[in-house]
């Protein structure tokens, strides 16, 4: 058996779902980051396979390169929010970092 | 009538001048500058106008018999077709009346400057007084009715203000509202009978006569029907007149009225007019001699002027003797026209005044207030006054309004100067020997009594032996016997006149001074009663002079004299000349009456003499101590003025009050139960709108608001502010929506 579109698309679904997982129920902010990451992996994943198989053309490929990119770049700044959120409450706990709440 | 140009708008102005002077300055400058400077003004400014009207009479006498006088002041109103001017007109009854105004006014002004000497209210007084010379004037110079009513109405208020003058007692206060009140009701039927004179002879269609032609069509035509239906307001025939429309320009003058009336192409249809079953012109006499007996206390209006007593005296001699109660007798005389037209009417006023005379003058045997005694015989010689114009001889009535004017004004000053004499006392059985006390009232007052007695030669018994002869030989009575029952219901009044005119002389001024006995009652009574200042006497002696001599102008033609004053006033009268008629009954009756008269003055003067001079005769005093049932009741019901008053009292003033009782029980029943009903209606039925609007409305709208509350509370709950949660919303749909895409698919 020859790994084919399917298990791609598998592997991507299986990710996606563990991304979704992790950002409902984790509560720390950088976990929840994590799970986005998860997230968009699956979905850039999804973008190689489908230009492989099914388009014969390599854009979408080059197109997940620049998502990998991007997602550094998300990254960097989401860990710098992060940071200040932990600087200004001392935790990232975000049921816990609530100001408008009544 | 020719008419010549004189100011005679000045005769009233000067007083009404001094009227507004003393009345809006008075007070202020009589604290300043004590009592002159308000009299001064108001004794001269009468005067002034005495002076103007002689200038006037002066005049009048030098131009033709039917002259007058006229000046048009100003247009007063113009409504439709009645042109009414302030204009003044003096003809030769007018003159009269003008003259007797001003001259007794003026003199009784000058009296009152003694009478009413330290009164606080001196200036309210002579402001007054004056205003009462000037609306007197007014009426009696006025040249229309309207003008005249002016006059009538301020007469008549000045009358109410001077009888209340001490308003401080509840008593004169009533005094003045009564006068005030009963001549409303004679103002009423003057005012009735104005509107009715106006619209029959102005408004009310034409009762066409003086043409031939239509006389004979006048059993088919629409234009001939009946004088009956005619005169109905709103009859057919109203419209085919066309008077309505075109109706001529009019002004009321009396000129004109007497134009009309005696312009024979519309005599007939005036006289044939009827209104109420009822002649016209005898229904406008009859309410014309309604205000005239108002005016002139006749019965059965003749109640309030013993009250009106309660004035100073000056006012009683001027007001309530001498002018303002004539004016019902000028009213008929300068109407006479009228009345001459109509027999019925003629016949009422001269047996009204006949009753009225001998009716007062048996109230006036036996009062003892001498105030009383003076206006009883007030009222019986206004009833003398009446009888006369009610024969036809308005001259007489003139003649006596003028001779009366001076002697009763005598009478009245006389006894204010004994009242003043005596501190303030009017009851004559605490008088008595004053004659050698006030030896010049004394003389004066014995002079007028003589006059109004009728003793020969006086001024009095000229007029009134006149107006008895003119009673008895009256033609145009509707009365059986034509005049002679007046005739001697006048000559039993005369005979009382002379009775209780020399008992309150012989009682004031024979024997001994029975007051000052109770010391104890005042500080005043213990002082013997003392002469009158000057001012008072010189009037006192000037009025006992015309009294004496003032009817020699009028001198019996019997006699062969010459007549003056019939000959002065004759053309005045001419227009009803024709209409009087005589009933002949020759000279040798009259020369009969004439000494029967002079028999009746003596035999009064004699049994007051015998009765009461000296008050030694102990009849008078046994008879009012008698306990016989039939002298008592007699004394008691003519003391009691025949308890007129209390009937009056009881039947119009108490049976007004309980109409107006009931009246009120009807409004507080009937009509506040109705307006209380109707608002309890109201108030249930608003109330069931308030339960409504309370539980539906309001529960409506509190439903809707806290539904919503509530379901935004329950709501609030989803939204946590956490976003896994709305994520985790979010996939749960999702998923939801892809298994339901799948299901469906």
């Amino acid at each position: 058996m020859s790994i084919g579109l399917g298990h791609f698309v598998a592997v991507s679904a299986l990710l996606f779902s563990l991304g979704l997982f992790c950002l409902i129920t984790r509560r720390n902010a950088v976990a929840i980051l994590m799970g986005i990451e998860l997230i968009l992996n699956a979905a850039l994943l999804n973008l190689a396979a489908f230009s492989r198989y099914l388009h014969g053309q390599p854009d979408g490929q080059i197109f997940a390169v620049f998502g990998i990119v991007l997602a550094a770049a998300e990254a960097v700044v989401a860990l710098a929010i992060v940071l200040q959120l932990y600087r200004a409450f001392r935790t990232v706990d975000t049921a816990e970092t609530t100001e408008l709440k009544g | 009538m020719h008419l010549e140009h004189f100011p005679l708008g000045l005769i009233p102005l000067l007083p009404l001048l001094g009227a507004v002077y003393a009345g809006f300055f008075g007070a202020r400058l009589q604290r300043r500058w004590r009592e002159p400077v308000i009299y001064w003004p108001a004794i001269v400014l009468p005067w002034a106008s005495f002076v103007i009207t002689v200038v006037a009479v002066a005049k009048l006498a030098g131009a033709g018999h039917h002259t007058a006088l006229y000046h048009r002041a100003w247009s007063w109103l113009s409504v439709g077709s009645l042109q009414v001017d302030v204009a003044f007109q003096m003809d030769r009854l007018s003159a009269v009346m003008a003259l007797v105004v001003t001259l007794v006014g003026s003199l009784i002004h000058v009296y009152s400057r003694g009478y009413m000497k330290d009164d606080p209210g001196f200036w309210r007084f002579f402001s007054n007084m004056n205003l009462f010379m000037f609306a007197m004037l007014v009426l009696v110079l006025a040249d229309n009715f309207l003008l005249m009513f002016v006059g009538w109405e301020g007469v008549g208020l000045c009358s109410y203000l001077l009888i209340g003058f001490w308003y401080r007692e509840t008593k004169n206060a009533v005094a003045g509202m009564k006068a005030f009140i009963v001549n409303r009701i004679g103002d009423y039927g003057f005012s009735l009978g104005l509107f009715l004179l106006f619209w029959g002879l102005f408004l009310a269609p034409v009762v066409t006569t003086g043409d031939p032609g239509d006389r004979l069509a006048a059993p088919g035509g629409p234009h001939a029907a009946p004088a009956v239906d005619a005169a109905e307001p709103g009859a057919p025939a109203a419209a085919d007149t066309g008077i309505h429309g075109g109706a001529p320009l009019t002004s009321v003058t009396f000129r004109e009225v007497q134009t009309i009336v005696e312009d024979p192409a519309r005599r007939d249809g005036i006289l044939g007019q009827r209104v109420l079953g009822a002649g016209l012109i005898t229904v406008v006499c009859l309410l014309f001699f309604l205000g005239a007996a108002g005016k002139s206390a006749q019965i059965p209006l003749y109640v309030w002027l013993p009250d009106a007593m309660a004035g100073p005296t000056p006012v009683s001699a001027l007001i309530h003797a001498a002018t303002m109660v004539t004016a019902g007798v000028y009213l008929v005389a300068r109407l006479h026209f009228l009345f001459a037209a109509s027999a019925a009417a003629m016949t009422v006023v001269a047996t009204v005044g006949a009753l009225t005379a001998l009716f007062a003058a048996t109230i006036g045997l036996f009062q003892y207030d001498i105030k009383k005694v003076l206006a009883y015989s007030t009222v019986s010689q206004l009833g003398f006054m009446f009888l006369a114009a009610g024969v036809g001889a308005y001259w007489v009535a003139i003649f006596h309004l003028m001779t009366h004017a001076f002697f009763k004004a005598c009478l009245f000053l006389g006894s204010g100067s004994v009242i003043l004499g005596c501190h303030h006392e009017q009851d004559m059985r605490k008088m008595g020997g004053l004659r050698k006390l006030m030896p010049i009232t004394a003389v004066t007052y014995a002079l007028a009594a003589c006059a109004i007695a009728g003793f020969p030669f006086f001024s009095g018994f000229f007029s009134k032996d006149e107006i008895l002869w003119k009673a008895f030989d009256s033609g145009n009575l509707l009365l059986p016997g034509k005049g002679i029952a007046l005739w001697a219901l006048a000559a039993a009044a005369a005979l009382c006149t002379s009775f209780y005119m020399f008992r309150s002389y012989f009682l004031t001024f024979t024997g001994t001074y029975r007051g000052g006995q109770d010391a104890g009652h005042g500080h005043g009574h213990g002082h013997a009663p003392h002469e009158s200042p000057r001012s008072m006497t010189v009037v006192l002696v000037v009025l006992a002079a015309l009294a004496v001599g003032g009817g020699w102008i009028g001198l019996p033609i019997l006699w062969g004299l010459p007549n003056r004053f019939e000959q002065w006033l004759e053309p005045a009268f001419a227009g009803s000349h024709h209409l009087i008629e005589s009933a002949h009954r020759g000279h040798g009756a009259e020369w009969g009456l004439m000494a029967l008269s002079v028999a009746i003055a003596i035999a009064g003067w004699f049994a007051a003499r015998w009765l009461f001079r000296d008050g030694k005769n102990p009849i008078p005093a046994r008879l009012l101590a008698s306990s016989r049932p039939a002298v008592r009741g007699v004394y008691r019901t003519v003391f009691n003025k025949y308890y007129v008053d209390e009937f009056y009292g009881r039947v119009f003033v108490r049976g007004t009050r309980q109409l107006s009782e009931l009246l009120a029980r009807v409004d507080r029943d009937v009509v506040d139960g109705l307006v209380n009903l109707w608002g309890s209606v109201g108030r249930v039925v608003s109330d069931v709108q308030g339960m409504i609007d309370a539980h539906v409305v309001d529960g409506a709208v509190n439903a809707i608001g806290a539904g919503s509350v509530r379901l935004g509370r329950s709501l609030r709950r989803l939204q946590t502010g956490r976003i896994q949660s709305y994520v985790f919303g979010l996939t749960t749909g999702f998923v939801i929506l892809v298994v339901i895409g799948y299901l469906l698919a």
